[in-house]
């Protein structure tokens, strides 16, 4: 399948990026790993006649803690994420959730940055970063903003980013001491989108629940956060009953549509046994001792 | 329509050309470079038939434009046999019968060579990660997990005799 014809830049400091993308407002598209953009652009579902790569601007694979957060470049590709002993360590949710994007080859070329920028629903990062309460850094001519996650994620492949702005980095805060993170995900075999899926962290304070963040994958137009039962968590031990309902508000939340994966209510029921499996996870995590430094 | 100038290298030599940038880098290797053991198959980044080595890391040439990689040093199959002497991977298949009718078998073998140089004394299960972005439609995986596993105890071997070891693949960063 040959895609539409472009006209291809890789430009070497973001200000070049800047220009290009005020030069070509309508109709140029930012290219970071590819691996969601080449195969639209390949159906011809995406017809940019301008692209940007990103692979020759400095400064986009810092993948490191500081000043109390976790940041994560750009350009950093999955593989990376999936890989590394920091991520692994300290945010098991995220080295769950690279994992488990689609497959090892897609993994060695796709970023996280391109996973949340393409804002499809059924992307992974997005409810597990959701969970963990990211923000990410949109750097554009006049300055860089920090935006909350929530706020990023507008609709169905739409953010909030303006046309001549670059996502240059993701800011996970730093987990507090007893917090455990997981990610589940169900999907039919390796390289397929989630029919569903849950991202969780929690927080203790003895066996108290002081801070709770769920998200969820491709069961609704965007990545959707359990508000009600991140609500419902905090404060309370995380005893099975409570595990119980806040997985069962979880799924309430959720806004599935039946497609040939299956009906509505399936994937409502999906969510809430994820949901528990996460929370049971996440919670045993937290009380062994957590994330160490 | 316009071109766009790129150079790269295909096992080790020097190509360059003036192409449309919606070439893929696939369709570069095949059609420019006219090294047709790289395979196309499903062409929706699902099968890894067209696997080959960017810098020594696998990926779906299907998935990524040419003038992506002006400078990159790219590894086909056609570069796995050294001096008349297969590669200990192509041996492996060949000893271990991990491979019907052959469409799948050169991206299979590109991730394993990149694999193995990144895990020289891997699992079965490590193995089955490691090519579950390669769908192989005749044997049932289960000779290629062999093929693969004879190909690490041949370059473990190798490494603890005296002869030079293999080049390592760049690490994937
Ligand atoms: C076979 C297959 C299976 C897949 N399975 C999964 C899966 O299970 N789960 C999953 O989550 N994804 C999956 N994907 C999608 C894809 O792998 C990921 O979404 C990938 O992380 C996207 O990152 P990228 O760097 O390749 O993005 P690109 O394709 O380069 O870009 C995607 C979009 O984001 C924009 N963009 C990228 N970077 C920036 C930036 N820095 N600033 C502003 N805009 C930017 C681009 O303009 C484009 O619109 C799959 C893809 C394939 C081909
Ligand atoms: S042809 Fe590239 S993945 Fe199938
Ligand atoms: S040998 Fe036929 S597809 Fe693998």
């Amino acid at each position: 399948m040959i895609p539409e014809d472009f006209t291809y830049f890789a430009p070497g400091s973001l200000p070049e990026v800047w220009d290009l993308l005020r030069q070509h407002p309508d109709d140029a598209k930012i290219l970071a790993g590819g691996q969601s953009l080449i195969p639209l652009m390949k159906f011809r579902l995406a017809t940019p006649a301008y692209l940007i790569d990103l692979r020759k601007v400095p400064g986009l694979d810092t993948l490191a803690e500081r000043d109390g957060a976790l940041v994560i470049g750009a350009m950093v590709r999955e593989a990376a994420t999936e890989h590394s002993q920091l991520i692994q360590r300290r945010y098991p949710g995220i080295h769950e959730a690279s994992a488990v994007v689609a497959d090892p080859l897609v993994r060695n070329f796709a970023t996280i940055g391109g996973n949340i920028a393409h804002a499809d629903p059924a992307n992974d990062h997005p409810a597990m970063l959701l969970a963990l309460r990211a923000s990410v850094v949109a750097h554009g001519p006049n300055g860089q903003r920090t935006i909350p996650l929530d706020d990023f994620l507008v609709d169905t492949m739409e953010t909030s980013l303006a046309p001549d702005e670059v996502l240059t980095e993701i800011h996970v805060p730093q987990p507090a001491p007893r917090s455990g993170s997981t990610y589940l995900k169900l999907e039919r075999k390796v390289g397929d989108y989630a029919i569903a899926a849950v991202g969780v962290q929690i927080t203790l304070d003895g066996d108290v629940c002081t801070q709770a963040g769920i998200g969820l994958t491709n069961v609704g137009p965007k990545a959707v956060r359990a508000t009600q039962a991140e609500m419902f968590l905090t404060g309370k031990q995380p005893t099975e009953d409570v595990i119980r309902e806040a997985a069962r508000l979880a799924a309430a939340a959720a806004q599935p549509v039946s497609d040939l994966h299956g009906p509505e209510d399936y994937k409502r029921a999906m969510i809430r046994t994820l949901t528990a499996r996460a929370l049971r996870e996440a919670t045993q995590r937290a009380r062994a001792g957590g994330v160490s430094a | 329509m316009t071109t766009q100038h790129v150079q790269m290298t295909i096992n080790g030599q020097p190509y360059a050309a003036d192409i449309e940038p919606r070439l893929l880098l696939v369709h570069f290797i095949r059609e420019v470079a006219n090294l047709t053991g790289t395979h196309i198959g499903c062409d929706t980044t699902s099968c890894g038939a067209c696997t080959v080595l960017v810098n020594g890391v696998p990926a779906k040439s299907c998935t990524l434009f040419a003038v992506q990689m002006d400078g990159a040093a790219i590894s086909t199959v056609e570069g796995l046999e050294q001096n008349g002497a297969l590669h200990p991977v192509q041996e492996g298949f060949f000893e271990e019968h991990g491979l019907q009718c052959g469409f799948c078998t050169p991206g299979m073998m590109m991730t394993a060579v990149a694999f193995l140089a990144q895990n020289p004394n891997p699992t079965d299960d490590e193995i089955r990660r490691a090519i579950s972005g390669n769908l192989c439609r005749c044997t049932g995986y289960v000779n290629i997990v062999k093929s693969i596993q004879y190909a690490a105890k041949k370059q473990r071997e190798a490494q603890t005799a005296p002869a030079a070891p293999a080049e390592p693949a760049e690490a994937i960063r």
